[in-house]
């Protein structure tokens, strides 16, 4: 262990290595976290506390000036939430997270960053409908147009893609289930406009799949769902690849032309591929006040710690019972890309190698009525909203998170009449399947 | 020297080993990156001396501004260029000659600055080169504090990173 002239340790574990080689268990435990400084203590702590003291007025001019490293109030940075935002980015493989109140709070700070008043962005259809109704009708009113594709082809991005078109947006493992997009020629498509691709990876969690791998360039997370696991803590973020440069084109002014509430700054310049985070914090999280609790960042985490096992639980309960739902007499279909029948298993080899996760829909015979009934008499599987949770989950979507849509677009996004979702939990597999046996057979009166 | 990824160690070791840094380019806007890098330097105790010949015979950040790297009366450990890739040959080629009479042993480039000629001939003449690297970067990534803002810094420890003062 050597020291340097300030004191301080310049042991680190990275060793002799080049600082990224870990793999995904290590970083799920590790990344971010080292122990407390000032205390020792090993687990990382919940730094509950609105504000942080500077060491003279120099010191505060620079943090205010973004000019050294360090903390001045929770809504911007907190030591807690930082440690999480450190582990989302290294399990995505990412230069760095701005971690929000809520995944849909991720993605408002992200479109706030790349969007003026008359532009817009493309959007596949299938989106989780909290989504769609944010960005066709929240989004409207800021004056930022959502054009939505059908992602089965993706020419149909190309095709919407104008002069004021900021960004490509799309869940990879789409949200109600069984959907996969193949993104890799939609990034392309993106960066041929000087655009970048924005993935929600809420569904693959990066266990299942890296939106960076395949081109993305900002991935955003509900850490609401499979992150936290345990179903405690609403919360979001966004992860920036570093790959996309902001100042290629004129179209990003935030992040590629001065700041005028920093004096000037060019974030682009100045912070080069940390500009896109650095944004996040200093004027996204600023201005939105969207920020994530630390309390809620302190569970996530201890959530991420276990991600890859639970992960491996979900989908193989989740091959499992698509496999019997498939054979139930009272199943009309399973969308699940898992199957070998469903039109997505090519894209489920490609980009979910060990499984295209644990959230999918299937069509209960009797249609809306009999949908109501059934997810009414689940016993083990919990009647909720939430998906991504070690519990399994069930909702009728038409009667629930969909039904702020239209009949077309709940359809057109996979939410249709006799349409069930489950998400499944790492429960014993057999519990699981005997539990959905017995509330289907109820609700077809068999 | 493989100049696409560096070492930790190495990073760490001229980091260490350094007191004195001659930035060229520095500016004296407080609004540009090297005044950002000059400032963070400074409040970890390393000493920057500033080198613009526009500035020359002011102060930057309570130091002289010289016009070139032959001017600095004291001598310096390592010149970190904030100059675009085709400049850094002439800096360093300056640097090279100067590195007996002023104890210069490192050559920093930038972000963005990658010069390999230059590099190559300042490494036949025994200087360390780190290219494309910024030293606030390195330094707040090593030290724990680039997590701080949310960034990947890379590193995992099981060890309490012991406090300063």
């Amino acid at each position: 262990m050597s020291e340097n002239d300030n004191g301080e340790n310049e042991n680190s574990a990275a060793g002799e290595g080049f600082g990224f080689g870990y793999g995904f268990d290590t970083l799920s435990i590790h990344a971010g976290a080292a122990p407390d400084p000032a205390t020792g203590a090993r687990q990382t702590p919940i730094y509950q506390t609105t504000s942080f003291v500077f060491d003279d007025a120099d010191h505060a001019a620079s943090l205010f000036n973004l000019q050294t490293y360090g903390y001045i109030y929770s809504r911007l940075t907190n030591p807690t939430v930082a440690v999480l935002e450190e582990r989302l980015a290294a399990l995505e493989g990412g230069r760095g997270t701005t971690c929000t109140a809520s995944g849909h709070a991720a993605q408002m700070l992200t479109m706030s960053a790349l969007m003026d008043v008359g532009d817009d962005f493309v959007a596949s259809r299938n989106l989780y409908g909290g989504s769609v109704t944010q960005f066709s009708q929240t989004f409207k009113r800021f004056g930022w147009t959502c054009n939505f594709v059908d992602p089965g082809d993706p020419q149909n991005f190309k095709a919407a893609i104008g002069p004021k078109t900021k960004a490509i947006f799309v869940e990879t493992l789409a949200n109600p289930g069984g959907i996969i997009v193949d993104i890799e020629p939609v990034a392309e498509i993106a960066h041929k406009d000087g655009i970048p691709l924005i993935v929600d990876s809420t569904l693959a969690t990066p266990y299942l799949n890296k939106p960076f791998d395949w081109g993305a360039d900002l991935a955003i997370h509900s850490t609401t769902k499979y992150l936290s696991g345990n179903g405690t803590s609403i919360g979001g973020g966004v992860v920036d690849s570093g790959n996309f440069d902001w100042a290629q084109n004129d179209k990003f002014p935030a992040l590629a032309a001065a700041d005028p509430a920093y004096h000037g700054l060019v974030f682009a310049e100045t912070f080069g591929d940390m500009a896109f985070t650095m944004k996040g914090h200093a004027v996204g999280l600023r201005d939105l006040g969207a920020s994530m609790a630390p309390m809620n960042a302190f569970l996530t985490l201890n959530g991420i710690e276990t991600l890859a096992l639970r992960m491996q639980r979900h989908i193989e309960n989740a091959q499992a019972v698509a496999e019997y739902l498939s054979k139930h007499p009272a199943v009309a279909w399973v969308s699940y890309a898992g199957l070998l029948d469903s039109p997505y298993h090519a894209l489920a080899k490609k980009y979910f190698p060990k499984g295209p996760g644990a959230l999918f829909t299937f069509g209960v015979k009797g249609g809306y009525e009999a949908g109501i009934k059934m997810v009414e008499v689940c016993q083990l599987f919990s009647h909720l909203a939430n998906i991504g949770d070690t519990r399994s989950l069930i909702i009728h979507p038409a009667s629930t998170t969909h039904r702020q849509l239209e009949p077309a677009e709940r359809a057109a996004s996979g939410a249709g009449d006799d349409v069930v979702r489950l998400s499944i939990g790492i429960e014993t597999v057999e519990d699981i399947i005997r539990d959905l046996d017995q509330a289907l057979n109820y609700a077809t009166g068999r | 020297m493989d100049h696409d990824r560096y070492p930790d160690s190495l990073i760490r070791d001229v980091l260490a080993g350094v007191k004195t840094v001659a930035m060229v380019g520095a500016s004296s806007n407080w609004n540009r990156p090297s005044y950002f890098v000059m400032k963070y330097l400074q409040t970890k105790r390393y000493r920057v001396i500033p080198v613009n010949p526009r500035d020359a015979g002011q102060e930057i950040l309570g130091e002289a501004v010289y016009a070139s790297l032959a001017e600095i009366p004291d001598r310096f450990d390592m010149v970190d260029i904030f100059r675009n890739s085709e400049a850094a040959d002439a800096i360093t080629d300056e640097a090279i000659a100067l590195a007996p009479e002023k104890g210069i042993s490192v050559i920093w480039m930038q972000l963005t600055v990658r010069n390999d000629e230059a590099a190559a001939r300042a490494e036949a003449a025994d200087l360390t080169v780190i290219m494309n690297h910024c030293p606030k970067i390195e330094y707040g990534r090593l030290h724990g504090e680039l997590g701080w803002s949310g960034m990947n810094s890379g590193m995992i420890s099981s060890k309490r990173r012991r406090l300063r003062g």
